[in-house]
This record gives C-alpha cells, sequence and structure tokens, in this order.
C-alpha cells in the first residue's frame, strides 16, 4: 500500500490513544446532546444520547440489532428527526437542516449504488448536484475512482461489479465530494470474510489518509476493535461504554460489554471483603476468588466477575502461592491449531473457557481431569450484577 | 493447450466424441428429447386447446378479409367470358357474356346463391343487392337456349344489367382473392382503373382508426398522470394502510364492466350527479348543463377510469423493487427532494410505466363496450365499427381487414416500443 510513513505513524500514534486524547480538548466535530428518539410515542429507541466527536476520528457505533445504533447514525444523516435534544455538527445545531444540506457522506448497508447509471455518472451525481462544471467533476470522478483502484470501471453498470467491487464505488461516492463526515451503515455486511479483513483495512487507510471524520455502524466486534480509534457500545438505547478498543476489551466497564466484547467468562456471587484495588467474591458455591473491584462499593453487594479466558492460568508452577484457587473439572478439549480452547466446569459454570497458545510447553488436559485454575486479581473484574 | 488436456481429447480436431463413439451433440440431443417431450406432453391439451379455440378462429376469420371465391362459384361462365371485355371501352359486354350470366343465374337462383352474391357485390356497389334479388325471379322463368339473345331481355327485367358500370364492378371483383375489403378498410375502393378513395360522404373508417390511436393515447397519458402518484403510495405506505388500498384499487375488477360503465352514465348525463352538482353549487346554469356523455369526453372519463387498474399493477410493482435507500443515497449525495425523485426514483419506475402503457393502450385500443355505451357518435372506436359489421351489416370481410389491420397497427406499435424502450426494459413484477 502507498500510504505515507508519517501517516502511518499518525495513525499509530493514534491508535495508541495519544492522538485522541489531544484531539478531544478541541472542539467537539459531532455531538449528541442528550438526543431521544421513538419512533410510536410508546417506547424510546434511544435513551439520552450523549456523545462528542473530535474532528478526525474513526468512531465505530457497535451495539446487538434494536440496540438504537442505526437509528443514531439515520439522525446525524437527517433521515430521521431526534424526539428531543440537540445534534451539533461543528458547533452548529443541524435538527432543522435537510439531509442534502448537511454535506455528509454516507455509505450504505446495500451501497445503493443508483443501478440506471454507470459507475461514472454515480460518482459524478453528488457533484452535479453542487453545479461543478464538467471538466473539474471528471477530474475528480477520476480521482476518487483511482483512490479505491478502480479506475478502469468508470463505465461499467453496477449490477456488472461483484460485492467488493461495488463497495469500493460506494466508498469513493461517499467520498467524491469531499465531505467531512463520512457515515458507514455496515457497508462490509455483504462481503466474505477474506474480502470483508482486506475492505476493513482500505477504510481505515482511506479515512486517516485524508484526514475524515468517520462514524461507522456494525454489529462485528472484530471489525469494530480492529478499525475504530474508539468503539461506542449500544445497548438498550444507551451507550454503555465509549472507549478505544483495547480498554473495551480489557477494561469493560460493566457485564454487557464485558459480555458483548470478546470471549468472557462469568461468575456469579457476593463481595465479601474489598479494599482499594482488591476484592474477595464469595461465589454461590461458597468457593472465594480474587477480583478487581469495579461496579462494586462495598461488602454484600451482588457481582458478576468476568475474566477473559486467556487470563485463566492453570499452570500450578505460575500462579501466586497466596492466591485463592478454583477446582476445575475439565469437559472438553478442543483444538484450533494456533490455540488450545478447554471447557471446564468451574463452580457450577459448565461453560467456563480456557484458551491456551499452542507453544511447545503448553499443557495438554484431559476430558475428566480435575486441576487448579487461579488468575491474577487484576484480571478479574467484579461488575454489576 | 498443455500435456493433460491434450490427453483428455486426443482428437482435438474432429467433432467431440462421447464414450460409447458418437459425437457427443448427437448424444446430447437424444438424451434431451425425453425431457423435451416430456414438457411438450404436459403443456399439450392446453396447447390443443389454444390452437382450437383461438388460433383457428382467428386465422379463418383474418382470411375472411382477402377470400373472395363468391364470384367465380356462382357465376363460373359469366367470369370466363367477362376476361376478354374491356371495361375501358365504354361499351357493353357482348351477347356472349349476357347468355353465360343468364345460365349462371339460372344455376345460382335454383341454389338460392344468387342474393348472397348481391350482397357481396352491394359493399363495392350499392344497389346490387336489390338488382340481383328483384332479377333472380325473372331470369329464373327464361330457357338458357331457347330465349336468347338475353341482352335485351335482362336491360327489361332491370336497367343495371345496361349499365357498363355494373359489370365492370363484377369483372373488378371476379378474382379469387380480393384487396378489396382492405381497401374498403382504408376508405377506398376498386375500379375499373385501379384503387381510388371512396366518395368524401362514405368516408369514415380513416377518421375511426385516427381517433382511436389519438383517444387511447389519451386514456394512457391520463392512466399515467393518475396512477403514478397512487402506485407511489402503495409502494410506500406501511404494509396495513397498502393493503388497504390495494383492495380500492382492485375492487373495480370485482365490479362488473358493464355495472362500471352505467354507473359513469349516471354520473355524466346532463341530468346527472356531476351536472346537478354543479348546477347546485351555482357553477353552471341550469340551461348551460355540461355535454360530458355521448361524446369523446364521456369515452375518455369512463375508459381512463375503467383502465386504471392496469396502470397502477404494473407500475406499484415495479416501484416495490425501488429500495427506499436510493433516495436517501441520492440525498446524503446533495440532492434535493425533486432531484433525488427525478435523477433517481423516476428513471428505475420507467419499466413500470412502459409495462402499464402498453397495456393500457393495447386495451384501449380494441375497447368496445365503454365506447358503445358512453361514447355516442363522436366517441366511438373502430372496434365499435367492426362491432357493426359483425353483427348487423354481416360484412364480414371488412370485418376482418378493419381486425386484421387493427392487429396490424399494436404489432408494429409494439415493435416501435421495443425499438425505442426496449421490451426487456418492461416488468410486470
Amino acid at each position: 500500500m502507498d500510504f505515507n510513513k508519517t501517516a502511518q505513524q499518525k495513525w499509530l500514534k493514534r491508535k495508541q490513544g495519544g492522538l485522541v486524547a489531544k484531539l478531544s480538548n478541541d472542539a467537539a466535530f459531532v455531538e449528541f446532546k442528550r438526543v431521544q428518539k421513538s419512533y410510536d410515542g410508546e417506547n424510546l429507541v434511544v435513551k439520552d444520547l450523549n456523545l462528542s466527536m473530535p474532528k478526525g476520528e474513526f468512531l465505530t457505533m457497535l451495539g446487538p440489532s434494536g440496540s438504537g445504533k442505526t437509528t443514531c447514525l439515520m439522525m446525524l444523516a437527517g433521515f430521521e428527526t431526534a424526539t428531543h435534544g440537540d445534534i451539533l455538527l461543528d458547533g452548529q445545531s443541524i435538527n432543522n437542516i435537510p439531509p442534502h444540506k448537511r454535506g455528509i457522506g454516507m455509505v450504505f448497508q446495500n451501497y445503493a449504488l443508483f443501478p440506471h447509471m454507470t459507475v461514472a455518472e454515480n460518482l459524478a451525481f453528488p457533484l452535479e448536484v453542487r453545479k461543478i462544471g464538467k471538466s473539474e467533476r471528471e477530474k475528480k470522478v477520476m480521482r476518487a475512482l483511482d483512490m479505491v483502484q478502480m479506475g478502469e470501471f468508470g463505465g461499467r453498470r453496477p449490477a456488472q461489479l461483484s460485492g467488493g467491487q461495488q463497495q469500493r464505488i460506494a466508498l469513493a461516492r461517499a467520498l467524491v465530494f469531499e465531505p467531512e463526515l463520512v457515515l458507514m451503515d455496515e457497508p462490509l455486511g455483504a462481503l466474505d470474510k477474506q474480502l470483508r479483513e482486506h475492505m476493513q483495512f482500505e477504510i481505515t487507510r482511506l479515512a486517516h489518509e485524508l484526514g475524515i471524520t468517520t462514524v461507522y455502524v456494525t454489529h462485528d466486534q472484530t471489525e469494530a476493535l480492529t478499525m475504530s480509534d474508539r468503539v461506542a457500545v449500544f445497548d438498550d438505547g444507551r451507550i454503555q461504554q465509549l472507549a478505544p478498543p483495547d480498554e473495551l476489551y480489557e477494561a469493560p466497564g460493566n457485564s454487557f460489554v464485558a459480555q458483548f466484547i470478546g470471549e468472557n467468562n462469568t461468575l456469579e456471587g457476593v463481595v465479601t471483603k474489598i479494599s482499594g484495588n482488591h476484592c474477595v467474591v464469595t461465589l454461590d458455591n461458597g468457593e472465594e476468588i480474587d477480583a478487581m473491584p469495579v461496579n462494586v462499593t462495598h461488602a454484600g453487594e451482588r457481582t458478576k466477575v468476568s475474566i477473559r479466558p486467556e487470563r485463566v492460568e492453570f499452570n500450578k508452577e505460575r500462579l501466586h502461592e497466596d492466591a485463592h484457587t478454583l477446582k476445575a473439572e475439565v469437559k472438553e478439549f478442543i483444538y484450533m491449531g494456533d490455540i488450545f480452547r478447554f471447557r471446564l466446569s468451574v463452580a457450577g459454570n459448565d461453560d467456563f473457557i480456557v484458551k491456551t497458545r499452542n507453544a511447545p510447553d503448553a499443557v495438554k488436559l484431559k476430558p475428566g481431569e480435575i486441576i487448579n485454575i487461579g488468575w491474577l486479581a487484576e484480571d478479574c473484574r467484579a461488575l454489576d450484577a | 493447450m498443455s500435456d493433460a488436456t491434450q490427453q483428455d481429447a486426443p482428437q482435438s480436431n474432429g467433432p467431440v466424441l462421447a464414450a460409447d463413439g458418437t459425437p457427443l451433440k448427437q448424444s446430447l440431443a437424444r438424451s434431451l428429447r425425453r425431457q423435451k417431450l416430456r414438457a411438450l406432453i404436459l403443456i399439450a391439451p392446453l396447447l390443443l386447446f389454444v390452437i382450437l379455440s383461438f388460433l383457428v378462429p382467428i386465422a379463418s376469420m383474418l382470411f375472411r378479409s382477402v377470400e373472395n371465391g363468391i364470384v367465380e362459384e356462382t357465376l363460373p361462365e359469366t367470369v370466363a367470358e367477362l376476361a376478354s371485355w374491356d371495361a375501358t371501352s365504354g361499351e357493353l359486354p357482348p351477347e356472349e357474356v349476357y347468355a353465360a350470366f343468364v345460365r349462371d343465374m339460372v344455376v345460382a337462383v335454383d341454389e338460392k346463391t344468387h342474393t348472397r352474391l348481391g350482397s357481396r357485390l352491394n359493399y363495392e356497389e350499392t344497389g346490387m343487392s336489390s338488382m340481383f334479388r328483384r332479377s333472380g325471379r325473372a331470369i329464373k322463368k327464361l330457357d338458357p337456349v331457347e330465349d336468347a339473345p338475353f341482352k335485351e331481355k335482362l336491360i327489361d327485367i332491370h336497367d343495371g344489367w345496361g349499365e357498363v358500370k355494373t359489370w365492370a364492378t363484377i369483372q373488378t371483383h371476379s378474382g379469387k382473392y380480393t384487396d378489396g375489403y382492405f381497401l374498403n378498410a382504408v376508405d377506398m375502393q376498386r375500379t375499373a382503373e385501379g384503387p381510388e378513395m371512396q366518395p368524401e360522404n362514405k368516408r369514415i373508417l380513416l377518421t375511426l382508426f385516427g381517433r382511436t390511436l389519438k383517444m387511447s393515447l389519451i386514456i394512457t397519458g391520463f392512466c399515467i398522470l393518475l396512477s403514478y402518484p397512487v402506485a407511489w403510495l402503495l409502494a410506500n405506505l406501511p404494509m396495513r394502510i397498502s393493503n388497504l388500498l390495494m383492495i380500492l384499487v382492485l375492487l373495480p375488477f370485482w365490479t362488473s364492466l358493464l355495472v362500471r360503465t352505467s354507473a359513469w352514465k349516471v354520473m355524466l348525463q346532463q341530468q346527472g350527479v356531476i351536472n346537478d352538482t354543479l348546477v347546485w353549487l351555482g357553477l353552471v346554469a341550469d340551461d348551460a348543463r355540461l355535454v360530458i356523455i355521448n361524446n369523446q369526453i364521456g369515452t375518455i372519463v369512463a375508459m381512463t377510469h375503467i383502465l386504471l387498474p392496469f396502470m397502477i399493477l404494473p407500475m406499484y410493482s415495479v416501484m416495490q423493487t425501488i429500495q427506499p435507500t436510493y433516495l436517501r443515497a441520492a440525498k446524503s449525495l446533495g440532492a434535493t427532494n425533486w432531484t433525488a425523485f427525478w435523477r433517481v426514483y423516476f428513471p428505475q419506475s420507467i419499466p413500470g410505466i412502459g409495462a402499464g402503457s402498453i397495456l393500457v393502450f393495447i386495451l384501449a385500443i380494441g375497447y368496445y363496450i365503454t365506447p358503445e355505451i358512453v361514447g355516442g357518435t363522436k366517441g366511438v372506436f373502430i372496434s365499435n365499427r367492426i362491432a357493426y359489421h359483425i353483427s348487423s351489416s354481416l360484412n364480414w370481410g371488412l370485418a376482418a381487414a378493419l381486425g386484421t389491420i387493427l392487429l396490424a397497427v399494436v404489432l408494429i406499435l409494439y415493435w416501435a416500443y421495443d425499438k425505442i424502450v426496449g421490451i426487456d426494459n418492461v416488468k410486470l413484477g
């Protein structure tokens, strides 16, 4: 790929959160202020949404279907009106601005390429309605086509293109009139896995190269984690957590996020001891474990503790001497090539998953074996019940 | 070619052979024959039914537009004798023709075919029918051998036999096939000098053809204008409401055509609902009630209403396939509502308009009942004339010729549409 080194560095820096931290001090480019949306006057699809995005950020709205993420996108694009609250673009309220005057590029789920126009005509459309002269129009169309490596396809009809090619054209069409904000509504949903991964890379590359602010909607968490500067996890009409991908995965703010992002083991119990960054949780079967209090404040509270499968340790030598351990029975061993996956029965939970890397010294457990498992207290988060 | 493929197909120059050595094409055809035969057997009942009840009657009807055996069959000797007579000379045919005519007529009167011949020739020359009928009885009394010569006697029986025109008509129309009906159908006639226009006061059919085409176009146009918004609503409203609307659109289909047309009679007549309402509102004076029935307005209004569903349904089914995201995409790209509609939605709905227009226009061009009831004399179509010739004047040859022309016009228009818009652009769903 031909993007230069400084852009790469900039991108890497931003990935690490440095640039975002700096940018978020600037005036917000896109802002949702106490936005609510109801379609039927009885149920709120979006409940009290507050969100602020700096310029140039790639933000993903992630959530299960019906969580309100697409509605938010449509409100931003102007196809739905907010029932309550303000949406600001570059400091101005856009509640009363019709979609065609917002100047927001949009990529739709099914691409929505106009079937009766050629690819070039599709791309020229936004320029035509902006009354841009023919020669400049052609130049811009050509540039946009080259940008997505589709230079020779200008004369084709959308129906003559493959899914991936259509996707590129849809992207080029959303970018050809140089919008500052681009919205993408599950743009990769219809592609096969390999193509999807390739396009994920293409989209982030373009977005960062061109410095566009992007709002990306998806229900695919891998997509969200790999592409975004920040991810807003939606559920039940609210943002459950808004954080960079690594923070989202490693430090989920509540049990929904912990469950929704990545693979997760949950154990339920009651907090019995709490002191600073450490607490002891007594599980429902009486066993005790160490955890880090996140959403619990005092002893006696019910909690769900969450442990990532790769943070569970069952190699006895590697465990702390004073760490609490749990008895576990191996139920199943799944060989996945690069990793081993074990299903254990722990404290009444039969779906406790443990993963280890396929290293030369890896322990291969057999079904039926009884072992002791443990973890570092900071890897085990005591969340809301 | 690589080595591997050469091994697979050693005789790359000759025809590809199947495993048993027969050419692959032949063995493929044989294996498909069973399938084709089974398909044919499955459709055979319908095919037979269509052929017997539809294609054969239509073909035989269309054949009547050129068939003209009756003159030669009824007057074989006369036709033979007339062949050597020159009608343009201005002289009556020689005695031999008269003698042959009497011999033919004696036979014809015996078999009672002379009146049919009379009606046939009457299409070409008014008065021939009564001439044949009245002469028949007198000629029967003549003896073909003893009463010669006949020239004077025939002229005594009817003056018509002493006119060159009479014999010229017989001569002109003595062929086995004729283009006379087609000429008549376009207001022309065949005379001894060749085809020429009919006298001004007898020209009516060309006007009718023109009117039929013009009014069908107007009706199609109105249908497009009225249907487009309705179809759009149907395609875009929530399912529950659009289903209700759909029932309203389909309602006319469940009502007899005759009832609907009669309803328009009630609505449109001078003492009808519309005029009464307008008078009551004071928009129209009582002594100046609008004439909106028994003329072209009546036909256009009633037929537009009756044909609307045929426009709405194809439009609806096409519009249903146009995703709303196209409009959204257009707007997100900066198009106003109108531009988005005109540049993005409308072009995609054209196949529906095309399908609806073809359907409505072809139905309209052959419409018969509605113009008959609400059209008066000014609002009737060519099909009303065809019906008249079929059932009243019994000039089936002319009716067949008119029908053939109508069919040809429709096919030509269909072809033109295919050339201009492309028939594969038409979608019925």
